[in-house]
């Protein structure tokens, strides 16, 4: 018993080095953070870096109520099950007082429907799904990230515009790519009854076979397609449409490919001309954006993803919630958070009090390439809330209560 | 689909076969001799492929630069097999079968981490092809010049395969090895060389599936478990230790999913039938039925009977009934002394640690292994989310009929797996596994789809978290105490006697496949049992209950603890999902450390944690006698 002795021991040493913080005449508030770092690394890199440049300008600042803030982040494995567990663990054992983060939408959804549970706060930072807010909207989950839905709003007025009759479509097989789908296809059918959907695939997300798909698109000879790749099933179905000429003469648009995470890997084979959704960082200028990105490369030598305006966002949001409520009682930061408007890299946002959704713009343009480098040509920034359905049709979708 | 369409097809099915070939023919010829499933093959796919492209940064995108890093970026991914020969493998050769499995498990996680390290998080687009970066015209469409020479190059490594295997002596005592190591060991032929050398070669190989795959998918560090499914599938359908059968099975199932894909969807009756949905799992569906129709997979012959590298499993001795009563008694008492978060973690541990017992059960003394348990822990979770949920029976009622629920399944499941044995067998439930996982998946307006179903919590009797400790617990220990009874009565030995000799037992008169399918469906159900408790512990469910990984963390539990001991399952879980808590909190890099600790348990405790205390108590009991 040698063994789980000694391991006994490390844990009751790990775990009293743990509760053993910072002295001082005021604790920290401690704020709870999970997300699936090991899973999507790509984006949630800097998404931590985010988060890390907020609190410090926030501590920086005198913190929230007179006290300073720690964010607590847990690994929770891009699992729900795994997901519960830590939020548990960040509430009960680390005093969270309340939670932020999450960035696969069954996680998300899991922790909001955890966060209802337990009554306690729940700012929810990337997942994209249209349901955490609407179908499966609950009174104490809020959401940051522009969704599928706005994503999708934001670019069907360019869809719409170059009327093309015959779409194809591709995205990856789970919630956010059929939700994104679903969405295109309601949408453009609104502006343009005649427009007829040719094919469809939906590859397995991370797993698809780009040569098959590209040909089998080619076969339906589509005027233009919608796509909602990302990461590296983007990358080989760029490269494989590019061999086989499938986009020669064919409008491509495509959800978050102009995000610095999914863009800048493509290099010099970035697909010119695409319509896409992302953040071109570098040829923001507005003051908000500026300060945040100038501290942000003063800090990392790098520059930011969007993970890492999400990050930042994510936990300003959190202390404003906090400073507004003026307290840590979850029914006043519930009422806080509601309506609650600030100011982030990307301009004012405001919580919206009728379904929690932020109104976080996205940037919207075109893929240029320049010194074998994909960049955000022609883009323009469009404000989240004029991407969102009337209130009459949210009010239909979220449950009451 | 045109003609034409057929052909384009055809061929981009025969340029993926490729790739999956030359892996799953390393790994087919490294399970032919060594017996030992190297979970880590995928990873030195993976390796092979962030080696070639920052070889390749280094050398240049040239023609030569370019086939002079795939040659290279091969040798050191076989460099690297070698290493992880002779400073893992080796040492436990003689451990309980299946035990290096965790081994390779544990390599997996430190070289993902290894290469988040080296490579970073973002993914890597490697160059095209110099001088092979445009596309070839065939009958009007395009199709890039590169996947022609994988057509090729296929063939090539087949035939250059079949040679050395058949035409030189190290050929010989491969095949020798394959069929009888003990006695290619008795013949006096270095073993442990030739296991050296067989590791090298099939890590070349999975370095060069992944070296040549360069210009057509980013370096990502998905690519380790994303190939090794599909590597297994292969081999096994085309029969272990089969090098041909391995390239058929390559050639089918690339083949099949090119045209899943170029068939798209299609309405039959009124009804739209997505083939493209169907890649999710086009794969686990041919190795099903394949492995129904050919339970040696195509081109396999019936596994030579194995004499058992270890000695022969220790006969189990039962608990004690006072070291049960303290640990029941030390259970019941720590939610009163502990923190509320101890309670939920063991609450955890109680679910896995049932789940693991009912697949040590199966494992272990029945003698059959699975690697698709997680297909009733998940089906039982749903049965009793759906119930609760959609069908509106009190949460009570639905915990109880989730495990019949998760039996029904293994009735069917287990009537086909108890048809196979060994590997074969373990891949048959690993098929079913995936099947009801994609079904689960796909199914949007029943179970929610990737999304899973949430908001099913207990009754409002229940919802404290201690309460609902007590209710795990007593479940899960009611069902272990069960499984571990059973173990000691005539089924019980029953089964152990069709593990240790399926002959003797036969010519007794026993039916053992009755018997072993009547285990199947009692773990089935327990395993679900588990499920279920899980499911409204957590509020919600989601498909990844039923995944590969859920599977994969059961066999890690058990065989952590020791598959030859009863008690080693339960350590095991507790060990497991502590560490992980523990570790994920504390470090950066926790995959890495994880690994590191398992290996260091891996080599020290070869019988596990249980079974090496156990063998240390007796040698110390030993001495003082």
């Amino acid at each position: 018993m040698l063994t789980r002795n000694n391991l006994l021991a490390g844990t009751a040493a790990l775990v009293a080095l743990s509760m053993f913080g910072p002295a001082g005449a005021q604790t920290p508030i401690k704020i709870g953070e999970l997300n699936s770092y090991k899973v999507f690394p790509a984006f949630l890199e800097p998404y931590k870096k985010g988060i890390e440049l907020a609190v410090e300008e926030v501590n920086a600042a005198g913190g929230a109520l007179g006290r300073k803030i720690e964010i607590v982040s847990r690994d929770d494995n891009g699992n729900p099950g795994d997901a519960v567990r830590v939020a548990e663990e960040l509430l009960s054992r680390e005093g969270a007082s309340f939670l932020i983060g999450t960035f696969p939408s069954n996680v998300g959804l899991a922790v909001a429907d955890f966060a209802k549970q337990r009554k306690v706060l729940f700012i929810a930072a990337e997942p994209l799904t249209d349901k955490i807010v609407w179908e499966s909207g609950n009174p104490y989950t809020f959401r940051l990230r522009t969704s599928t839905y706005m994503q999708t709003a934001m670019l069907i007025a360019d869809a719409a515009k170059l009327k093309k009759k015959r779409w194809a479509i591709v995205y990856p097989n789970y919630e956010y790519g059929q939700s994104a789908t679903a969405a295109f296809k309601k949408l453009l059918k609104e502006k343009q009854p005649d427009v007829e959907f040719v094919v469809e695939q939906a590859p397995p997300l991370g797993k698809i076979d780009a040569g098959a798909v590209a040909q089998a698109l080619a076969d339906a000879k589509p005027d233009a397609i919608f796509s909602s790749l990302f990461g590296a099933d983007l990358a080989k179905f760029v490269r494989e449409g590019q061999t086989r000429g499938l986009f020669k003469g064919v409008e491509v648009f495509n959800l978050l490919a102009g995000e610095p995470e999914y863009l800048d890997p493509l290099k010099e084979e970035a697909p010119n001309g695409w319509y896409v959704t992302g953040y071109p960082w570098s040829e923001i200028k507005t003051p908000e954006h500026t300060k945040f990105l100038t501290a942000y490369q003063a800090k990392f030598k790098d520059y930011p993803r969007l993970g890492s305006v999400v990050g930042y966002s994510t936990v300003m949001s959190a202390v404003a919630a906090i400073k507004k409520a003026g307290s840590l009682d979850q029914d006043k930061l519930i009422a806080a958070a509601s309506g609650l408007t600030l100011m982030t890299p990307f301009g004012m946002i405001e919580y919206r009090p009728i379904d929690h959704q932020s109104t976080m713009g996205a940037y919207v343009g075109r893929i240029g390439v320049k010194d074998g480098k994909g960049y955000m040509k022609e883009w323009r920034f469009v404000d989240g809330k004029d991407a969102l359905p009337s209130d009459a049709e949210v009010l239909k979708m979220r449950p009451k209560n | 689909m045109t003609f034409a369409s057929i052909i384009i097809q055809l061929l981009n099915g025969l340029a993926a076969a490729s790739s999956l070939f030359l892996v799953s023919a390393g790994l087919s010829l490294i399970f032919g001799v060594t017996r030992i499933v190297n979970f880590a093959h995928g990873s030195l796919y993976m390796l092979g492929l962030y080696g070639a492209y920052s070889l390749i940064e280094a050398l240049g995108r040239t023609p030569l630069g370019f086939w002079s890093a795939v040659v290279v970026a091969s040798l050191l991914v076989g460099v690297t097999g070698i290493l992880i020969e002779v400073l893992v493998l080796r040492r436990i050769y003689r451990a309980p079968e299946l035990f290096q499995l965790l081994a390779t498990f544990a390599v997996v996680l430190v070289i993902k981490d290894i290469a988040l390290f080296v490579w970073g998080a973002e993914d890597l687009v490697g160059p095209r092809a110099p001088g092979l970066s445009m596309a070839v015209e065939i009958l009007g469409k395009r199709i890039p010049a590169y996947d022609l020479l994988l057509i090729a190059i296929g063939p090539v490594v087949l035939g250059v395969m079949w040679l050395l295997l058949t035409r030189t002596r190290w050929g010989a005592l491969v095949r020798a090895a394959t069929q009888d190591r003990e006695m290619v060991g008795a013949l006096g032929v270095d073993q442990a060389k030739l296991f050296t050398s067989v590791l090298f070669v099939g890590s070349v190989l999975a370095g060069l599936g992944g070296a040549l795959q360069i210009p057509r998918e980013p370096a990502n560090l998905d690519l380790d478990l994303a190939v090794i499914a599909d590597a297994f599938v292969i081999t096994v359908v085309g029969g272990l230790g089969s090098i041909g059968g391995a390239f058929l099975a390559a050639v089918i199932i690339g083949v099949a999913k090119a045209f899943c894909i170029g068939i798209g969807t299609v309405t039959w009756f009124g009804f739209e039938v997505s083939f493209s949905k169907l890649t999710l799992v086009v794969e686990f569906l041919i190795m099903a039925l394949v492995l129904v129709a050919r339970p040696y997979g195509l081109l396999g012959k019936p596994q030579a009977v194995q004499r058992i590298a270890a000695d022969p499993a220790p006969p189990l001795t039962a608990p004690s009934w006072t070291m049960a009563l303290v640990w029941v008694a030390l259970l019941v008492g720590v939610p009163l002394v502990a923190d509320r978060y101890v309670t939920i973690l063991l609450t955890d541990i109680v679910c896995f640690a049932l789940f693991a017992v009912s697949l040590h059960f199966i494992m272990g003394p029945a003698g059959m292994v699975s690697f698709g348990h997680a297909a009733y822990f998940g089906l039982g979770a749903y049965a009793a989310g759906l119930l609760f949920k959609r069908a509106g029976l009190p949460m009570e009622a639905a915990l109880l009929l989730a495990p019949l629920c998760a039996g029904a399944f293994a009735v069917v499941y287990g009537w086909f797996c108890v048809r196979l044995s060994g590997v074969y067998l373990a891949m048959l439930t690993l098929a079913f596994a995936q099947i009801s996982w994609s079904i689960v998946f796909q199914w949007d307006s029943l179970t929610g789809g990737s999304n899973g179903v949430f908001g099913i919590w207990p009754s409002a009797w229940l919802a404290d978290k201690t309460t609902y400790y007590y209710l795990a617990l007593a479940c899960c220990g009611t069902g272990i105490a069960l499984l571990w009874r059973v173990l000691f009565s005539p089924f019980g030995f029953v089964l152990r006697a069709g593990r240790d000799s399926p002959l003797r037992a036969e010519a007794i008169g026993i039916d053992l496949r009755g018997f072993q399918w009547a285990a199947f469906v009692l773990v089935g159900a327990l395993a679900g049992l588990a499920g279920a408790v899980y499911a409204f512990s957590k509020g919600s469910i989601s498909p990844s209950t039923i995944s590969i990984g859920q599977s994969t963390d059961g066999l890690i539990m058990v065989l952590l603890g020791g598959v030859e001991t009863l008690t080693g399952p339960v350590v095991g879980t507790a060990i497991y999902t502590w560490l992980r808590d523990a570790v994920a909190r504390h470090t950066e890099f926790w995959r890495a450390v994880m690994g590191g600790v398992i290996l260091l348990i891996v080599l020290l405790f070869p019988q596990g944690l249980v079974g090496g205390l156990k063998v240390l108590f007796l040698r110390w009991r030993e001495q003082r006698a």
